[in-house]
């Protein structure tokens, strides 16, 4: 079977170890995790992981058994990317003297579509948010006049189709 | 149904209480008036409370940590009860982490509690401070650490409702000693149900109905059934399904004991070490039938030729097992029970008496070949499988078999006979040697009136012979047979196999066995001539005491068939 990237949701509840026994579950099978973003999602106290691996279908559906069985777990689901709206945040830190000395610096702001967050006496920040291959083609246009600090996030995501989690929460009925 | 004391606790006023003397009322509550642990630093407040409540709690102390797993699950999976391990933080905590694992493994209901350091000092280091949520994650179906008092009825509640429902499995609740020591008004109400957990999902009727007709559309059906028949207390219902659809049927190592040995259909068991019928025939059935079973490695030898030529239906409780190892036709999920209570009625009654007769003529293959060496032997030297029949006999089939892990261990399934479930008892997942004595001590506590026989070698017999302590102060009349061949058995057979009998660190040399069991004051005897076997046996079975007998067996004895590591079960080597 072909590795491709999935995107794996997670509903959950919100408590302290479910990030441990969730990564538990790519440690023991050696798979790696590509990203991780952890926020609270559509419904309220319930949190959603969104995590991409680069694997099988037949691992993915795997690991989604295994976190779908873990206790605290709502539901998970996973989609290839032609499946879900996706997106990526970076943070660029350049130093300002930059932005006046060169003036590819400011070519690239605009047709990057990115923003300028703060500008300092020594320093400014960009934000870019996009596919990873925006984000990868911007820093490599920024690079050779220097980057101080780069970070970029985990891929957040939404799927085309529906997650039905509220139904499954409002069907629970401790009996 | 509700017990009058549960009752009771539910509708009792709240109380003020330490939140040691709460655990004791969650345990009473849960119906636990048993528990096996060993005291330390951090939890010393509940054993305090323990000492004050010995009229409804019986605490054995057991001589290691581990020891305390072991036999809360001998406990459980004898009883069908939970069964529950005390220890403390640090190394205590840590000691139970193996028994976790095993628990978790085969699907075993067990409610661990560990004591935790303060919560000031978390994270600081401090003296037998461990993070044992942290290292307990993986082993355990649900783990939780209450550092105030008032958390702690919920989440007992939450603990036993997740250990016991659904497929079982191990919890650990570890508790920080302020927890412990602060009062709180205390409430107990038992866990009905946990939003994000589906314990057993609802049977489907359709998946049910094309169960139903690929089995009475099949030529050649095969049943294998596991520990999910067992769990979800379905022995009836599959007894029932066997006979109408007249399905022959094998079994994994976990649900040996689940239909009585003797049941013209049972074809004996599936496996590495099992029986060369239902193997050899997995790879002929037409439709092939798991009842509550995951097929395991050690099941399936080599998936990639593992029944393709069949039709696959899973009878399953966990959705994560479904698709896991087998690609399957069809999967029913829900509880074992009540699938196969739905099944019946859609089922024709039928017959395959040329197919059944394909088992029995590859079991008098098997006969010839192994069995009868085994258990009738010519050669000088006692065979293990003649000590199994020699304790069929004297036992009437009727004991508990508790077995380690090893060759022993599959002379004990291969040989042992049963006429009753929960009596095979063994460590099926995780083959954790040193299981059988302490978990012999955990069965006969969960049924006295049962006779119960661990078998043991002499290499897991070391592992926890400590245990032994726990019989002495106790006086359980467990009866433990060694079968000594002075070597790790199985090892030595690969290596004999597969590692050009290179003998490496696999030849034992051990102490007198019986000289350390009478230092225990334990009855004991050592065999080593046929002759003085059967009346070995004889005695020990008819003693009401803990009795030890040692039997020195011949030491490079092998388990045959055996389905090589990797191979297809059509593969399987009779010698």
């Amino acid at each position: 079977m072909e590795k491709q990237w999935f995107t794996i949701s997670v509903y959950s509840e919100n408590n302290v170890g479910l990030l441990n026994r969730i990564s538990g579950i790519f440690l023991k099978r050696h798979i790696n995790i590509e990203s991780l973003n952890v926020s609270k999602s559509e419904i309220d106290d319930v949190s959603k992981f969104t995590i991409v691996v680069y694997t099988t279908e037949k691992w993915v559906h795997n690991i989604v058994g295994q976190m779908e069985k873990q206790i605290e777990v709502i539901k998970a689901f996973y989609h290839i990317d032609e499946e879900t709206i996706y997106q990526e945040s970076a943070l660029f830190k350049i130093n300002s003297a930059l932005l006046f000395d060169e003036r590819q610096i400011q070519n690239i702001i605009k047709e990057s579509n990115s923003q300028i967050v703060t500008v300092s006496r020594d320093f400014f920040v960009l934000a870019k948010s996009g596919r990873r291959e925006e984000i990868n083609e911007m820093h490599d246009l920024l690079k050779p006049f220097g980057i101080m600090q780069f970070v970029r996030s985990g891929r957040i995501s939404v799927s085309k189709d529906v997650m039905k989690i509220s139904e499954m929460l409002n069907e629970f009925q401790p009996n | 149904m509700e017990t009058v004391k549960e009752k009771q606790t539910k509708t009792k006023s709240t109380i003020k209480v330490s939140g040691a003397e709460a655990i004791i009322h969650c345990l009473v509550a849960e119906g636990v008036d048993l528990l096996f642990g060993y005291p330390g630093g951090a939890i010393m407040p509940v054993y305090d409370e323990l000492y004050k409540h010995q009229d409804k709690l019986t605490h054995i102390l057991t001589r290691h940590e581990q020891g305390a797993t072991h036999a809360a699950q001998g406990y459980a999976r004898v009883s069908g009860r939970v069964g529950v391990a005390m220890a403390t933080s640090g190394p205590g905590a840590t000691n139970l982490v193996t028994g976790l694992a095993d628990a978790q493994i085969d699907s075993t209901p067990m409610v661990c509690i560990t004591g935790q350091v303060t919560r000031h000092l978390l994270g600081s280091d401090a003296f037998q401070e461990t993070d044992i949520i942290g290292i307990s994650t993986p082993v355990t179906k649900w783990n939780y650490q209450i550092t105030d008092a008032s958390e702690i009825p919920s989440v007992f509640a939450k603990a036993f409702y997740i250990a016991k429902s659904g497929r079982p499995g191990p919890v650990l609740i570890d508790i920080t000693k302020n927890a412990q020591f602060d009062e709180f008004d205390f409430s107990y109400k038992k866990c009905k149900g946990v939003r994000s957990y589906i314990p057993t999902p609802k049977p489907n009727i359709g998946s049910i109905t094309a169960a139903a007709e690929l089995i009475n559309n099949a030529k050649k059906p095969m049943i294998v059934w596991g520990q999910g028949v067992i769990l979800g207390h379905a022995e009836e219902e599959l007894k029932a399904v066997i006979d109408k659809a007249g399905v022959p049927a094998a079994w994994t190592i976990m649900g040996e004991s689940a239909i009585p040995t003797s049941h013209p259909l049972n074809v004996g068991m599936v496996g590495m070490h099992g029986n060369y019928g239902p193997n050899v025939l997995t790879n002929e059935c037409d439709v092939l039938i798991a009842v509550g079973m995951r097929f395991d490695d050690r099941v399936t030898g080599s998936l990639d030729t593992y029944a393709k030529q069949a039709k696959v239906i899973h009878f399953e409780i966990d959705p994560a097992e479904i698709n896991k190892n087998v690609k399957v036709d069809v999967a029913v999920l829900g509880d074992s029970k009540e699938t196969l209570g739905l099944l019946l009625p859609l089922l024709k009654q039928n017959k395959h008496d040329s197919w059944h007769n394909e088992f029995k003529k590859k079991y008098q293959i098997e006969f010839d070949t192994v069995i009868k060496n085994d258990i009738h032997p010519t050669k000088e030297g006692l065979t293990m499988g003649e000590v199994l029949e020699q304790i069929n006999i004297a036992s009437g089939q009727n004991a508990v078999m508790v077995s380690d892990v090893g060759q022993h261990q599959m002379f004990t399934c291969r040989y042992a006979r049963f006429k009753q479930s929960k009596s095979n008892i063994t460590s099926g997942g995780l083959g954790t040697m040193g299981f059988a004595l302490p978990a012999a001590i955990g069965a006969k506590m969960g049924a006295m009136d049962r006779e119960v026989i661990a078998i043991i070698g002499d290499g897991g017999f070391q592992m926890t012979i400590q245990e032994l302590g726990v019989i002495f102060q106790h006086n359980v009349p467990v009866k433990i047979v060694v079968l000594n061949n002075d070597h790790l058995g199985m090892v030595r057979q690969w290596q004999e196999l597969f590692f050009d009998k290179r003998y490496a660190s696999t030849v034992m040399v051990n102490p007198n066995f019986v000289k350390i069991a009478e230092g225990y004051s334990i009855e004991s005897k050592s065999v080593s001539k046929r002759e003085d076997l059967k009346a070995a046996i004889k005695e020990m079975i008819a003693s009401d005491k803990p009795y030890f007998l040692e039997v020195k067996v011949e030491q490079e004895d092998n388990v045959f068939p055996m389905i090589p590591s990797g191979a297809s079960v059509s593969e399987v080597r009779l010698k």
